[in-house]
C-alpha cells in the first residue's frame, strides 16, 4: 500500500460511516408491504460504494461483508428475493459490524475475525435459501423474531400492495415523522448530495473527535458572493478615504450603511455554516428506541416533531449523549410492558416523542412519554435512603430535581439498560455545560415530559448595553421586559429590599452597582433607568445608569485565561476595543441577597 | 500535580540540554527579577483594564489582546512590593503558559540576560517577597541580585486563583 493513499483514509472513514448511517436510516423507513426500489436502490448504492472504497485501500474484512451484502441487496433489487423483516435485522447487525470495522481500522487495531466470519456466514445463509418470488411476509428465516410486532412503524398499511416498482407516495404520508427524509426519486441525484452534505455531520459516537465540518455548497457560495461584496465596499471606501479633507459625507454614509449590512450578512452567513438541523441527532433515535423495547418487551412508537430546527454544531454533537440517555430512560422506566399498559386501560403500544422546537433565542427539545410518569412517594423514600432530607409536601419541581442526584435510581431491578443511577446527574451536568436546564413535567400514571431548554448559538448573542460608574455591561436581549426611569411614587421598601410596581405587579429592585461592586453616578434608582428582568426563576428589575444602546455581540471566553465570575455569562469586546461583562441575568438573581428567597 | 511534574521534568531535560538560559529582567520596586524567556509572549504599556466585579484587588481586570480576554495581575500588590503607580511607563508583561496567557504589571523590563547553569544559584529560604515556591534561583549581574522567578508555578498557583479550582468531577458512563 503506497503511503499516499493514507491521507484518504480519514475522508473514506467519514464517507462509508455516513454510507451506514444512511442506509440504517433507509431501513428502518423502509415499509415491507410496499417496497420503495429507489429506497433499497440506494442502500444497495451505498453498500456498494463502502465495498469499492475499501477495496481501493486493501481493507479486506470490510469488503468481504459488503461484498456479500452487496450481492443480497442485489438480488432484493431485481426482485429475485423479497426482502423480510428478519433481513432487515440482519442487515442492521451487519452494519453495527461494519461500524465496528471501521473504528477498528480507524484506530488501527485488530480486525475482529470472528464478527467478520459471523456477518458474512449469517449474509451467506440467507443467500444459500432459495429466493422466493412471491411477497411472503417472512422468508423461512434464519431466525424468528417479534420485533416486527413490536416496532411501530411496521404497521401495515391499509392498502397492502403487490406493486412494489410503483414509486409510492402513500408509504411516506404514513409516516409523516420521517419526512426529512429523502423521497427520493428518479433523477433527483440534487436533493440527494444535498441531503448527504447536511448529514455528513452526523458522526457516530465514539468518533466525534474528527472535527471537519461538511457544508452545503450553496452557503459556502453565499458567502464568497458576500465576501465579493465586501472587496467592493472596501475598495470604495479606500477612494472616498484618499483625499480625507475633501469627504463627501452623504456618499461616505451610504457606503459605510452597506459596510455595516454587509457584515451582518457575513456573520449570519458564517453562523449559518455551524448551524445543522437536529434531524442528524434525531435519526438515531429509531434504531435505538427499536432494539431497545424489543429488547425489553415493550411495545413503543417513536414521533419525531421539528427535525428540521437548526441548531449550532458544536451544541448538537455534545446533546448525543444527554438525549439518548433520556430516550433510553423512557423506555426503561417510562412506558410499561403492554399487558400492564392495557390493565390500566392504555392503549398497548407506548409512544415517545422527541420534539424540538425554537423560541427565542433558545431551542427548546423534549422527550415525552406516554408511560407511568415519575412515582413522588418512592422518589422521596429513595432520597431520605440516601440521606437527603425531603419534606412530604415539598413542591414537585424540587422532588423531581432529586432525580438528577448522583447515585440515584427507584427502579428495584438494575437493567444493563438504567438504573444503576449514574446518568441523570450527568445528563442534566453535560446540559449545564452547554448553558442550557433541564425541567420536567410528570404526571402518574399518565407520562413525563423532560424539557432542554439550550441557548440557540454559544457565540452571538443580540444585547442591551448598559452603563454603571463608566462600565459597560451586556444583558441578553431576550430576557428583558422593558426599561423605564421608575417614578418615585412607584418605589415601595419592604423589610429593606425595595420593590417596583408596574402594572399591578411588584418587581423586586436590585441595584447592579451593588452586584458588581462600582460606585454608580447614581444612588437613587429614581435618577436611573430600571431594567425589567425575566428569567425562569425569576423576575426582577436591574436599576442602572444608563442604556448604552442595543447591539450584537459575541461572547468570549473568560474561562480560557481566565475563570468563570459569578453573575457573568461571559465577556465581549466592543466598538472601542475595550472589554465588556456580558451579564447572566440567571445567575445574578441567585448571587444577589436583595433576592435570595424571592420568587415570583 | 503528575501533569505538572511531567512539564518540570522535562524543562530540565532541556536545560540540560542548552544549559544557558535566556531570561527576561523586570523590576518591581527596587528589587530585580527575572523570568524565562520562552514564556514571555509580548510586552506591552500598561492600559486600562476591565474591572472585574468581586475579584482579589492584585488582578486589575481583564483586557482584550486581540479578542483574547486576558486577566491583568498586579504582582506590586500580590507581593508588596514596590507602589503601584500607572503610568505610562508602567508596563504588562504577557505570560503565555500552554494555551493560558496573563498579564502580569511591573514596573519596567530591563534587559534580557543569560546564565549558564553554574550562574544560577539555588533560592534563599527567605528575604524576598516571593515565596520560594514561585522561584528557580538567584543569579549575580554586576553586583546586583537577581531573583529567577518560576513563572509558571506562579500562575498556576491557587495562591493567584486565576484558574478554575480543580473540579473533583464524577464522570460515571451514561
Amino acid at each position: 500500500m503506497s503511503i499516499d493513499l493514507e491521507q484518504f483514509h480519514g475522508v473514506f472513514f467519514e464517507e462509508s460511516m455516513e454510507h451506514i448511517d444512511t442506509m440504517e436510516q433507509l431501513l428502518m423507513t423502509l415499509d415491507l408491504d410496499e417496497q420503495d426500489p429507489e429506497q433499497i436502490n440506494s442502500i444497495f448504492r451505498a453498500a456498494h460504494s463502502i465495498k469499492g472504497g475499501s477495496g481501493t485501500f486493501g481493507f479486506k474484512a470490510l469488503t468481504g461483508v459488503t461484498h456479500v451484502m452487496e450481492n443480497l441487496l442485489d438480488q432484493v433489487r431485481r426482485n429475485e428475493r423479497v426482502l423480510t423483516a428478519s433481513m432487515i435485522d440482519l442487515f442492521l447487525g451487519v452494519l453495527d459490524t461494519l461500524r465496528d470495522l471501521i473504528a477498528s481500522y480507524r484506530a488501527g487495531d485488530d480486525i475482529d475475525e470472528v464478527q467478520v466470519n459471523t456477518a458474512t456466514s449469517a449474509l451467506n445463509a440467507v443467500l444459500a435459501e432459495e429466493p422466493t418470488d412471491a411477497p411472503s411476509a417472512e422468508s423461512p428465516g434464519i431466525q424468528t423474531d417479534e420485533d416486527d410486532d413490536a416496532f411501530g412503524f411496521f404497521d401495515p398499511l391499509p392498502v397492502s400492495s403487490e406493486d412494489q416498482a410503483e414509486p409510492d407516495e402513500g408509504a411516506n404520508d404514513a409516516y409523516g415523522f420521517f419526512n426529512e427524509l429523502p423521497t427520493v426519486t428518479q433523477g433527483d441525484v440534487k436533493t440527494e448530495t444535498a441531503k448527504q452534505a447536511k448529514k455528513a455531520v452526523a458522526k457516530p459516537p465514539g468518533l466525534a473527535e474528527a472535527s471537519t465540518i461538511r457544508v452545503d455548497t450553496d452557503k459556502v457560495d453565499a458567502l464568497i458572493n458576500l465576501v465579493g461584496e465586501l472587496v467592493i465596499t472596501q475598495s470604495m471606501l479606500k477612494v472616498l478615504g484618499s483625499d480625507p479633507r475633501n469627504v463627501d459625507e452623504l456618499k461616505m454614509s451610504t457606503v459605510l450603511g452597506e459596510l455595516e449590512r454587509n457584515t451582518r450578512e457575513i456573520q449570519d452567513s458564517v453562523m449559518s455554516i455551524r448551524m445543522i438541523p437536529v434531524s442528524l441527532v434525531f435519526n438515531r433515535f429509531p434504531r435505538v428506541v427499536r432494539d431497545l423495547s424489543s429488547k425489553m418487551g415493550k411495545e413503543v412508537d417513536l414521533v419525531l416533531e421539528g427535525t428540521q430546527t437548526e441548531l449550532d454544531k458544536g451544541l448538537i454533537e455534545k446533546l448525543v449523549d444527554p438525549l439518548t440517555h433520556l430516550v433510553r430512560n423512557s423506555i426503561d422506566h417510562g412506558i410499561e410492558r403492554p399487558e400492564v399498559r392495557e390493565a390500566s386501560g392504555k392503549p398497548a403500544r407506548g409512544e415517545i416523542k422527541i420534539a424540538a422546537a425554537q423560541q427565542g433565542g433558545n431551542i427548546l427539545i423534549s422527550i415525552s412519554d406516554d408511560g407511568a410518569g415519575l412515582n413522588r412517594a418512592n422518589i422521596i423514600a429513595k432520597a431520605r435512603e440516601n440521606g437527603l432530607s425531603v419534606s412530604d409536601d415539598a413542591p414537585e419541581s424540587e422532588i423531581w430535581d432529586l432525580i438528577f442526584q448522583p447515585g440515584f435510581s427507584t427502579v428495584a431491578e438494575i437493567t444493563d439498560v438504567s438504573g444503576r443511577g449514574v446518568g441523570m446527574d450527568v445528563v442534566r451536568r453535560n446540559i449545564q455545560q452547554l448553558g442550557g436546564r433541564v425541567e420536567i413535567h410528570s404526571e402518574l400514571s399518565v407520562g413525563s415530559t423532560f424539557t432542554i431548554r439550550l441557548p440557540l448559538t454559544l457565540a452571538i448573542v443580540d444585547g442591551m448595553g448598559v452603563a454603571v460608574g463608566g462600565q459597560t455591561f451586556i444583558i441578553p436581549l431576550v430576557s428583558i421586559i422593558e426599561s423605564m426611569q421608575p417614578p418615585g411614587a412607584n418605589i415601595k421598601q419592604l423589610a429593606g429590599s425595595s420593590l417596583l410596581h408596574v402594572r399591578e405587579e411588584y418587581w423586586p429592585l436590585l441595584p447592579l452597582h451593588q452586584v458588581m461592586d462600582i460606585t454608580p453616578r447614581f444612588e437613587n434608582p429614581e435618577e436611573g433607568i430600571v431594567v425589567l428582568i425575566e428569567t425562569s426563576k425569576k423576575r426582577y428589575g436591574l436599576i442602572v445608569d444608563e442604556l448604552v444602546g442595543q447591539q450584537q455581540v459575541v461572547i468570549k471566553s473568560l474561562e480560557q485565561h481566565y475563570r468563570r465570575v459569578p453573575g457573568t455569562a461571559g465577556a465581549t469586546i466592543m466598538g472601542d476595543g475595550s472589554v465588556a461583562m456580558i451579564l447572566d441575568v440567571e445567575s445574578l438573581a441567585d448571587i444577589a441577597p436583595a433576592l435570595a428567597g424571592e420568587s415570583a | 500535580m503528575s501533569i505538572k511534574q511531567e512539564t518540570r521534568s522535562k524543562k530540565e531535560e532541556k536545560e540540560t540540554r542548552t544549559d544557558v538560559q535566556e531570561f527576561l529582567t523586570f523590576t518591581l520596586g527596587d528589587e530585580h527579577y527575572a523570568l524565562d524567556i520562552m514564556s514571555v509572549k509580548e510586552i506591552r504599556g500598561y492600559e486600562s483594564v476591565t474591572r472585574i466585579a468581586n475579584a482579589p484587588p492584585f488582578i486589575k481586570g481583564v483586557i482584550n489582546l486581540r479578542g483574547d480576554i486576558v486577566p491583568i495581575v498586579d504582582l506590586r500588590i500580590k507581593f508588596q512590593v514596590g507602589e503601584t503607580r500607572y503610568d505610562e511607563f508602567t508596563i504588562v508583561i504577557v505570560i503565555q503558559i500552554h494555551e493560558r496567557m496573563v498579564g502580569i504589571v511591573v514596573d519596567g523590563v530591563s534587559d534580557v540576560i543569560s546564565l549558564s547553569k553554574e550562574e544560577r544559584r539555588p533560592p534563599p529560604e527567605f528575604g524576598v517577597g516571593f515565596d520560594s515556591r514561585f522561584l528557580v534561583g538567584l543569579a549575580k549581574i554586576e553586583e546586583r541580585m537577581v531573583i529567577l522567578v518560576n513563572i509558571e508555578a506562579l500562575v498556576n498557583s491557587e495562591e493567584l486563583a486565576l484558574a478554575e479550582p480543580e473540579e473533583e468531577s464524577t464522570h460515571g458512563a451514561a
